[in-house]
């Protein structure tokens, strides 16, 4: 009844399939390799619209079951599945496989900075932590008004942006800062302060600037754009930090 | 194995689970067991708005919704359940937005509201705007929200942990149990996925908040690992699941991916075209057209493709029209789901309309719970201790078809319930005895299937039970094409006991656990067809083509299905010869099937007119 089972892939309209070939980092302490990681090559047929997702769970599903990475939602608003594809960091399941060049073998590595548990999987414990210490709430002092708080669609659009994130994890794996010095905050928390710092209804920004002000926050950033380049949400995040390092010399937010 | 004590247990962390949470742990020790990181969950992926009659920019009340629920459910809703869905919904936004959810505004600075499908103005007059909503991404805003939230209170959070049993002092699927007996829910046995460790949790309380089960299907708007795990649970201890047969087919997925494109779409202004170009669901509902509830839209689309006005080489998807709107409304209102089609299909919404077929989205049915979100052991007793919320619920607040944003509402109208009574009842409770040895049936079962030798792949037998539930128990059904799927499920349920997984490791053992998940499938697909094969009418999701009309005389029951012991009787609670009185025999167990009373207040059946 659907038109996946009513469209045999011979009919006219049919989206052409391919080749493609996948270098995936490995890493398994259980298996003979121990502690050294390791490349593993898979070959496998791919369709037009197919993700490297898709072909990830081709492997899995089709030619080697421990195989192992995390996913879920499959359509880039999850975050389970931030990898690092052709050296760069993307969602798994929003990157085309005929966006990646299916005719060079496609390198596969989980994302860097955070202790690798199992090939794809990474320890996010880390990453986690640092958003929890920048206060991801909103913080309001005294009486809740009876119905909502007002606030103008122009106040509400000052921090639509860093609305958006979905804490993957693609960005702070992607800063050469985080890469050496595991105790910076990184992009994502600096965006998810944000996000509260120009909410106009949050009255903790001096708290959370203070907390970013410290050796580890938004001084260690060097501006080099790569999270802004990895965020699979499109979030303007190096301009988001900005706005946060302004704000804590004027004072204005 | 490691043992925790917790007064509060809640199995799940998405957005019922957490609100649930937010409410429990005010009063009790509580921790939530999640198989995903809390942001992870699906309700993330919902995207167009949580009704609520605020009247914040125009005319409406609770009362409206409430008959709105009643009717787009086909009037198989508990009418005493919408009411407090309604009522609730109110406060329940209001929530929200003080815990800081960044609700699109109107110029006063107010929340705004917009349509959406069912929803209407004076008992079905017109559309209405209820909808509250944070552009197209509001649950993943509910779902951050309770997140920040739950980290401010301190939540005490299991993630990645599986739960893979329940454990209760009677276990109904195995033993005869007579009425009057107390049941008791004492805990949950979980695997902590990163190390492959076995953990008992005790609890005065258990708050199931597993979500749904999509999965079941093949092209569907679910997560990968929303599998009916809680359903699954409750079932195997020969707990009732409730209207499993109607499951929400969601109009505008997109052509053979199934990935959703919100009824915000339609809300905002989309149209929906056959081939010809023609605006078809002003034949099928000419009041409110392409705003029709769900169920009447996918039907409407699927039967265009039928009769050959399906669009595209195949003619096998109709077109949803944004073209004629402003992009920069476009981009204000529906930026995510326009980048979906412009990622996937390759399709520029603003100049072209894009290609979207009917995707399994939500699952009408679950485990019975009464308005406190205490789970039913039957037609009226509960299960002391145990508590559902969400998805994996059926309080029934959405008989036989779910309005679009009721299910933001449910999570959050629901799970807060769920959470206070279970914080109540584990005041006054104590902590019941375990088995001696809790873990022997989840450690068997792990055991056994790390190590069985080559056989079947668990991704074979889960693309042949999606394909043949998407061939014989969408849209349309027929009491063939449903025999078909049954005969299909027992075949693969011999299949699945010779299935194995390659990853033989304790760490991280997705493929173990992906093995487990399809036995959860299985069980929620039998259960699906067995209910879809007894309901010999047409309601609400649940189409028959054999049976086109409504049967309100024999058929205005909520379903009630059991698993039990081969030598149980065959007639449950409910019981109605003829017609809810099915049983099926499969290896080992049967499945009765029995009914429970609607609930009615004010709102007489009518035919269901748009």
């Amino acid at each position: 009844m659907t038109a996946t089972l009513e469209a045999p892939e011979t009919k006219a309209g049919a989206i052409p399939s391919f080749e493609v070939t996948l270098r995936v980092r490995r890493y398994n302490p259980e298996s003979e390799h121990g502690e050294e990681s390791f490349w593993d090559e898979y070959t496998v047929t791919a369709h037009g619209t197919d993700r490297v997702l898709d072909a990830l769970h081709k492997i899995k599903w089709e030619h080697d079951g421990s195989l192992t990475f995390r996913r879920s939602c499959a359509h880039g608003v999850c975050g389970s599945d931030a990898m690092r594809i052709n050296g760069r960091n993307r969602l798994a399941c929003k990157t085309l496989l005929k966006d990646v060049n299916p005719d060079k073998p496609i390198t596969v590595e989980p994302i860097k900075g955070l202790p690798v548990v199992k090939d794809l999987v990474v320890d996010m414990e880390p990453f986690f932590a640092s958003y929890r210490e920048i206060m991801p709430f909103l913080i309001t002092n005294g009486n809740e008004p009876t119905k909502e708080r007002i606030q103008s669609p122009e106040d509400r659009a000052r921090f639509d942006d860093t609305t958006k994130c979905i804490l993957c994890a693609a960005c702070t794996s992607s800063c050469p800062v985080f890469w050496t010095d595991g105790q910076y905050f990184g992009p994502a928390a600096i965006v998810n302060a944000h996000r509260f710092i120009f909410d106009s209804r949050d009255e903790g920004a001096q708290q959370r600037l203070e907390i970013l002000n410290d050796k580890e926050g938004v001084w260690r950033c060097r501006t080099t754009f790569n999270c802004t380049e990895a965020c699979p949400r499109g979030i303007e995040v190096t301009k988001a930090i900005q706005e946060v390092k302004r704000a804590m010399i004027t004072r204005a937010f | 194995m490691q043992t925790h004590q917790y007064d509060v247990v809640i199995v799940g962390a998405g957005g019922a689970g957490m609100r649930a949470a937010l409410e429990a742990s005010k009063d009790a020790r509580t921790a939530v067991i999640s198989k995903l990181y809390p942001t992870r969950s699906h309700t993330g992926a919902a995207q167009g708005g949580m009704a609520a009659a605020l009247a914040n920019v125009e005319e409406d009340n609770w009362e409206w919704h409430t008959f709105d629920t009643v009717k787009g459910g086909d009037y198989l809703v508990d009418q005493d359940a919408a009411e407090i869905l309604a009522k609730e919904a109110i406060e329940s936004v209001l929530d929200l937005e003080k815990m800081g959810l960044p609700f699109n505004r109107t110029p006063e600075g107010k929340i705004d509201q917009r349509r959406f499908g069912g929803h209407t103005r004076d008992h079905g007059q017109s559309a209405v705007r209820r909808a509250c909503y944070a552009a197209d991404r509001t649950g993943h805003m509910i779902l951050q929200t309770l997140y920040q939230n739950c980290v401010k209170q301190e939540v005490e959070f299991y993630n990645e942990f599986y739960v893979l049993d329940l454990i209760t002092d009677h276990d109904l699927a195995a033993e005869d149990v007579p009425e009057g007996v107390e049941v008791n829910a004492t805990g949950v046995v979980a695997y902590d996925l990163a190390t492959g460790e076995i953990h008992v949790f005790q609890a005065k309380a258990i708050i199931f908040a597993t979500g749904g089960a999509g999965k079941i299907f093949k092209t569907t708007s679910n997560a990968h690992t929303l599998t009916g795990d809680g359903m699954a649970l409750a079932y195997r201890r020969g707990l009732p699941l409730e209207d499993m047969e109607f499951f929400q087919f969601h109009p505008t997925g997109l052509a053979g991916l199934g990935i959703l494109l919100s009824e915000a779409a339609r809300g905002e202004g989309g149209i929906l075209r056959n081939s010809d170009g023609e605006r078809f669901m002003e034949r099928y509902a000419p009041t409110i057209k392409d705003l029709a509830p769900r169920d009447i839209v996918a039907r409407s689309m699927a039967n265009e493709v039928r009769e050959g006005r399906g669009a595209g080489p195949n003619k096998d998807y109709v077109l949803l029209d944004l073209t004629h709107l402003e992009p920069a409304h476009i981009d204000a209102k529906l930026p995510d789901i326009t980048e979906f089609a412009r990622t996937y299909l390759g399709i520029e919404p603003y100049t072209e309309p894009v290609p979207v077929y009917p995707t399994a989205h939500y699952a009408m049915g679950g485990v019975p719970t009464n308005v406190q979100g205490e789970v039913l052991r039957n037609g009226k007793d509960v299960v002391k201790g145990l508590y559902a919320a969400g998805e994996v619920a059926c309080v029934s607040v959405h008989g036989s078809n779910r309005l679009g944003t009721n299910s933001l509402l449910d999570i959050n109208v629901f799970g807060k319930r769920a959470g206070r009574s279970a914080a109540a009842y584990a005041k006054i409770a104590e902590f019941r005895d375990l088995p001696v040895d809790p873990t022997v049936a989840v450690v068997s079962q792990l055991d056994e299937m790390r190590n069985r030798p080559e056989g079947d792949r668990v991704s074979d037998v889960r693309r042949a039970l999606q394909e043949t539930m998407d061939a014989n128990a969408q849209v349309f059904r027929t009491g063939e094409s449903l025999n078909q799927a049954l005969a299909d499920i027992r075949e693969l349920r011999k299949r699945y006991e010779n299935v194995s997984v390659q990853d033989k490791g304790r760490l991280f053992n997705t493929d173990l656990l992906e093995a487990i998940e399809l036995g959860f499938l299985l069980d929620i697909a039998e259960v699906t067809v067995v209910a879809a094969i007894n309901r010999k009418e047409s309601r609400g999701g649940h189409y028959r083509e054999d049976f086109p009309d409504r049967d309100d005389k024999n058929y205005m029951l909520h379903t009630m299905a059991y698993r039990r012991p081969t030598a149980a009787a065959d007639q449950a609670e409910g019981h109605v010869k003829g017609y809810f009185d099915h049983v099926e025999e499969f290896d080992g167990y049967k499945v009765v099937l029995g009914s429970k009373p609607v609930t009615q207040t004010r709102y007489e059946p009518m035919e269901r007119k748009y």
